[in-house]
């Protein structure tokens, strides 16, 4: 079994053949279907609820364009709060074009307005107005699918709660018994999942969606609150929303199943090869570089990037701290010309300020950027970019990367840099943090003071290989890191070394 | 558009044009007009139209007047577009609703 089934046509087959669950309909949300084993339950009504801005009037605008589009299941939206231009531009956003959609009558919009400050209220009434005009919108398209956004702001509009929680009740209902794949959206509430309590008339599947902004960095993230017979993660997932509309990351495969090759790629250096039993890191292995600043971290690494690219392959490098522009230039400066392979399309440089966003929403980019490019090489620059968050965090977020990457047999350097002089003692905290256990490959770079230029490179660990234990001497010249001819005593503390 | 008007005027066009939205022909349904019909009698005599809208017959209608409940009244004319939902039981309201009077007084009316 795959460790991650790939998108839409694994989960449908999956759904599909797993006994005993409901029949699911995908929603083509990227992730989703995979985190709920194939989409939302079939012909039932599902709640959506979160806070005001956390997506989801886009969830569901997704659900029904994917459905008209992807699945041929035509769907209509329901909007109790968003004007037509606002509803057009949206979908626009996402890349439909809701007119022509329309006019084929693969979706209906439906708008229903209700103004308390319009409306007088006398003797008794019901919804019946507003189910003929669902039926009408339902018909008028042959509807598998609706999306009501957001149904509670009847509550607004008219005064009797009590005959109006009687009709959704009712509503819901209705929608199973024509099997129609319902989506409901709900505002959240003080100390409810929703404000008027939608969640208790709706008993099939109940997705939260939350933005949290801390430390002014905002994260968005997806749980499943329940799935009546299905199973689901229970997780919470990192979601970005940007131009391709909703992702999910389905990031929690944790399942050491990738396999370990047998097959080597060069570091770039053919010293540091050499350290590597000759040949260099294990394709599909995971590298961290660390050392105090100024040692040659990313120029060890620019070495690799270049290497890969020269070998045909392509790659994807993650920088934090530098523009693309910068990075490019400065290991032009040391002879590595980046520029070449940016322009033949083998070299991709992604930047952004770690600030920018939360860790997993950086993993979540990272995922995106990584499925779309397709990288056979990648390099993180630099890992400790990252320490706004807690340790505990940190450590999850890598794992999910490292394992993402290794599934994939993505050969990946992480640069990371040490405080202080760099030295093995003082490198206790990266042990303590867990991040180097997580890597089959450590090395070591410390410089010595007064020699400008002059770096130490120690293997701490590779597991699985052969590899120097000896401390080599390089520096970085404008043609690259070259080795010095001298080599330094091993160091004697090597209580982390694997062999 | 086909629908049913009572009382059938011909000639001079009504100040009041009001359209009562039921679904199905209920007892709710009939309780409605025939309290409208009431109002309208004591209070706008002559100068009224009412037009019963049967969503079941006509559902497309109900969009263009917003209409979610039923029974449904709307003042059409004169302007501006007013709605009172609900079997129209409450004579007072239905008269604050229309503005045949003042809201204050409603108030003491309810409670």
């Amino acid at each position: 079994m795959p460790t991650r089934t790939k998108r839409l046509g694994g989960s449908r087959t999956r759904s599909s053949t797993t006994r005993k669950t409901l029949p699911k309909t995908p929603t083509g949300i990227t992730g989703f279907d995979d985190i709920t084993e194939g989409g939302l339950p079939r012909g039932r009504p599902t709640l959506i609820a979160g806070g005001p801005g956390c997506g989801k009037t886009l969830f569901g605008l997704e659900f029904l364009m994917k459905g008209a589009v992807q699945f041929d299941e035509p769907g209509v939206f329901v909007t109790f709060e968003e004007t037509a231009a606002d509803l057009e531009l949206n979908v626009r956003s996402l890349g439909y074009d809701l007119p022509v959609l329309i006019k084929q009558k693969r979706i209906c919009i439906e708008y229903v307005r209700v103004e308390r400050s319009e409306i007088e209220e006398t003797g008794e009434y019901n919804l019946e107005a507003l189910f003929i005009r669902l039926d009408d919108a339902l018909r008028s398209v042959k509807a598998k699918r609706i999306v009501l956004d957001t149904v509670e702001s009847l509550f607004g509009g008219l005064a009797d709660t009590g005959v109006l929680r009687a009709e959704l009740r009712r509503l819901f209902g209705w929608l199973k018994e024509r099997k129609i794949t319902a989506l409901i959206t709900g505002e959240k509430g003080e100390k409810t999942l929703t404000r008027q309590g939608l969640e208790e008339y709706v008993s099939d599947c109940v997705i939260a969606l939350d933005h949290r902004v801390i430390d002014q960095i905002s994260t968005r993230r997806l749980r499943v609150v329940k799935y009546r017979g299905s199973s689901h993660g229970t997780n919470e997932y990192p979601f970005l929303i940007d131009r391709n509309g909703i992702a999910v990351l389905p990031v929690t495969s944790l399942q050491l199943q990738h396999k370990a090759s047998e097959e080597f790629v060069s570091t770039g250096l053919p010293w540091l090869d050499e350290m590597f039993n000759g040949h260099g890191y294990f394709r599909g292995s995971s590298v961290l570089l660390s050392g105090s600043a100024g040692t040659g971290k990313t120029s060890v690494a620019g070495h690799f990037l270049e290497a890969a690219c020269r070998n045909g392959e392509r790659a994807l490098c993650f920088t934090f701290e530098e523009s693309p522009s910068q990075f490019v230039r400065n290991m032009g400066s040391i002879g590595i010309d980046l520029d070449k392979w940016l322009r033949k399309g083998l070299l991709r440089i992604n930047a952004a300020r770690p600030t920018i966003y939360g860790l997993e929403t950086h993993l979540a980019t990272m995922h995106r950027d990584i499925d779309e490019f397709k990288p056979s090489v990648v390099v993180v620059d630099p890992l400790s970019s990252f320490e706004g968050g807690t340790r505990g965090e940190i450590h999850a977020t890598l794992i999910r990367l490292i394992d993402y990457l290794k599934t994939l047999q993505i050969t990946a350097v992480f640069t990371h840099l040490i405080p202080g002089t760099g030295t093995l003692s003082s490198v206790e905290q990266l042990i303590e943090g867990g991040v180097s256990s997580l890597m089959d490959t450590w090395i070591l770079l410390r410089n010595t003071l007064g020699s400008q230029g002059v770096s130490h490179l120690l293997i701490v660990k590779s597991r699985g290989m052969p590899h120097s234990a000896d401390e080599r001497t390089f520096r970085i010249t404008y043609d690259g890191l070259a080795a010095d001819g001298t080599q330094l005593a091993a160091l004697p503390q090597s209580g982390n070394r694997k062999r | 558009m086909p629908r049913k008007k009572t009382p059938a005027p011909r000639g001079k066009a009504k100040e009041w044009i009001l359209r009562l939205y039921i679904a199905g022909h209920s007892a709710r349904a009939a309780a409605a007009l025939q309290n409208l019909q009431a109002i309208c009698e004591q209070h706008l005599s002559g100068r009224y139209e009412i037009e019963v809208v049967d969503l079941l017959k006509h559902p497309q209608l109900a969009r263009g007047d917003q209409i979610v409940a039923v029974p449904t009244l709307v003042r059409r004319l004169p302007q501006p577009i007013k709605r009172i939902i609900g079997d129209l039981s409450n004579a007072e309201r239905v008269l604050v609703g229309l503005d045949l009077r003042p809201r204050g007084r409603s108030a003491r009316v309810a409670i």
